[in-house]
């Protein structure tokens, strides 16, 4: 059964003085259950877009978007919240998590947002299990200024874990990190999905989009390729063949 | 979202910038502070006035000299030179409701004894006073109505001439001086304590009208008439008689007005309580200003957090808040701010208004009437200021906030 599924997707920007910008020219894919997907293309092809209309964070112009089979595409901005909040899960390129506030409160956040009543016992716990997930159970007073990026990103995943999404959707991941953490990230990220976790991610670097089991490639709006990754890397195989203790001008080569 | 939920995440919000919160809250500290202090100085003020003017005596008419008008203008009561001691006795002779009438003076002036020295109130009174005023002595005797005929240089003491010139010994018998004349005290006061302001009734000295006029103040004609009356109920009838009376003395015209004022304590009471309203009021408007100052000063905190919490709104409604999760959220923030500071302000004007009490000896009345209004104005002033900068935060448009640097 499909999780996701787009059918001829328009997204048009309307500008001043009646200029329009096209940002996405009929989109229609299908995801499955257990899939995890790379979105790939040069910057202005509209993976952001796609991104933004994915994440219920923008309506599309036309088209329909079914969401675990529901027609989300015209849901009043109330409902899209909803929607954000129990079936989807960000991970951003800049973390953005909440400063000045601890790694459990920051995991905590959807889950103040949640209309299923839980108790604030029933929310510490959960965010505590998500902190487990990520290996960051001993950083759960710590705040995001005394954590590296990569347990920031953790943090971030973690949070995005924490509402038991349907679908967990990446913007540019790795964008902020170095390449043992990007791989670090790209293992959890390898874990969740072997354990049935449908994720969509947007790259434009091809070393990472090789971690996903498909790629779709934009261009100008539209799909232009659409394969499932025939030499799939393994997070984890890669991690371990980096050099022990590297120097951080040593990585630098590295990439 | 239930009520709980909201306070946390608004609690959480205002611990994450501890300072900022604290400083915006100190605006409405300030001015609810300001305002329970001024009003309970008002009050005190207002209970000070009414328990002195009670304490005029029973049935005490008062006959104030003017107000007396220069060429149209009145120049205010209690100017004029209109007020002779013979207008006095006249009153107790001729008016049947009066039991009494002293004329009174007042100076101030320097008292010596030995080597110490004080300054002081000195009152110039007829035998009668102490009954008029219900005002006991402590010890020793009041001056006698043959001590007035006379102008003898007698005097009666308040406890404060006692502490300051004699150390708290026996004065009676003893000579003080009143720039170089001899006066001997034959009698000490009862302690009255504290009066309006601060000024301590104790620190008195009588002495007979008659002395007080010829050897110290220098002045022919009372600044006012302490008159007794029988009867509470004859009291409306005194007054016209004694204005009848006066002037007939004065030989006024039926068409010239009063050269002198008739009042009852209560019409005094009135008179003083409305003007102590109106300084309360007045102070209270200008305190009110800063009240409003600490609003604004939320509402301008608050605006200034929209943006620079932009991210923060982005990251909350990309997890799934609402619009009117962000614009509860800014808006309780806000009122726990202004009640904060307002509960703080009650403390700190509580607290001041018992200082100026203990130091400045101040009277001082907290009223929990104006505590109640000072909080519920500091909250109304927390919605009402955060209203506008929680509705803007939470219009803001999530894709943009999320990539506001």
């Amino acid at each position: 059964m499909s999780v996701l599924k787009l059918e001829d997707l328009h997204k048009i920007y309307t500008l001043g003085r009646g200029l329009q910008v096209h940002a996405l020219r009929g989109i229609s894919l299908s995801l499955q259950e257990g899939e995890f997907v790379a979105i790939m293309g040069p910057s202005g092809s509209g993976k952001s877009t796609l991104m933004n209309v994915l994440g219920c964070l923008d309506r599309p112009s036309r088209g329909r978007y079914l969401l675990d089979g529901r027609d989300v595409a015209q849901l009043s901005r109330d409902e899209l919240a909803e929607v954000r909040n129990h079936k989807l899960g960000f991970v951003f390129q800049s973390f953005n998590l909440l400063s000045r506030t601890s790694a459990l409160e920051n995991i905590e956040l959807p889950l103040m947002y949640d209309k299923g009543g839980l108790s604030m016992r029933e929310i510490r716990e959960r965010a505590m299990e998500a902190l487990r997930r990520v290996g960051l159970e001993d950083r759960a007073d710590h705040h995001p200024s005394q954590l590296s990026g990569g347990q920031q990103q953790r943090v971030a995943i973690a949070r995005s874990l924490v509402s038991r999404p349907t679908v967990l959707l990446a913007d540019e991941p790795t964008g902020n990190l170095d390449t043992r953490t990007g791989l670090e990230i790209m293992e959890i990220f390898q874990e969740l999905n072997d354990r049935g976790m449908t994720l969509i991610m947007v790259t434009h670097e091809p070393e990472i989009g090789r971690f996903a089991k498909r790629r779709i490639v934009m261009r100008d709006g539209r799909t232009v390729t659409d394969e499932s990754t025939a030499d799939r890397a393994n997070a984890r195989e890669e991690k371990n063949k980096l050099p022990v203790l590297v120097e951080e001008d040593e990585e630098g080569v590295l990439t | 979202m239930n009520p709980s939920r909201l306070l946390l995440i608004a609690l959480r919000a205002l611990r994450r910038n501890r300072m900022r919160s604290a400083l915006t809250a100190v605006g409405i500290v300030i001015g609810v502070a300001a305002v329970i202090a001024t009003v309970s100085i008002g009050g005190g003020a207002r209970a000070e006035v009414e328990e002195q003017v009670s304490r005029l005596g029973q049935n005490v008419v008062l006959v104030f000299p003017g107000s007396r008008s220069l060429g149209g203008v009145s120049i205010g009561g209690g100017s004029a030179n209109t007020l002779t001691v013979d207008d006095a006795l006249a009153i107790q002779d001729e008016v049947p409701e009066v039991v009494a009438a002293s004329p009174e003076v007042r100076s101030q002036r320097q008292v010596t004894y030995g080597n110490r020295n004080w300054f002081t109130r000195i009152y110039g009174q007829s035998a009668d006073y102490l009954r008029i005023r219900q005002w006991p002595l402590e010890a020793g005797r009041m001056f006698d109505e043959e001590d007035v005929v006379r102008a003898r240089k007698v005097a009666v003491v308040g406890q404060t001439i006692v502490d300051e010139l004699f150390d708290g010994a026996d004065p009676i018998g003893e000579v003080i001086r009143v720039r170089g004349m001899p006066l001997e005290v034959i009698g000490i006061l009862d302690r009255k304590g504290m009066s309006l302001m601060g000024s301590v009734q104790d620190d008195i000295i009588l002495v007979p009208y008659s002395t007080a006029f010829r050897y110290i103040s220098g002045r022919t004609h009372a600044m006012v008439i302490n008159t007794q009356v029988y009867r509470s109920d004859l009291m409306p009838v005194a007054q016209q008689k004694i204005t009848d009376l006066l002037r007939e003395r004065h030989r006024l015209g039926p068409d010239q007005e009063n050269d002198f004022t008739v009042q009852t304590q209560e019409e005094v009471a009135r008179t003083a309580t409305e003007t102590s309203r109106v300084m309360t009021f007045l102070l209270g408007s200008i305190a009110g200003v800063s009240l409003l100052v600490g609003g604004i000063g939320i509402m301008n905190i608050m605006l200034v957090s929209v943006t620079e919490r932009t991210r923060e709104i982005g990251i909350r409604i990309a997890v799934g808040a609402k619009n009117r999760h962000i614009l509860l959220q800014f808006l309780t923030e806000a009122i726990l701010l202004s009640c904060a500071g307002g509960m703080l302000g009650i403390a700190v004007g509580a607290g001041l208004s018992h200082l100026l009490a203990y130091y400045a000896g101040w009277p001082v009345h907290l009223s929990y009437e104006a505590m109640g209004y000072a909080f519920v104005f500091s909250a109304a002033v927390g919605i009402f200021f955060g209203f506008y900068p929680a509705r803007k935060a939470a219009r803001l448009d999530p894709i943009e906030s999320l990539r506001y640097e």
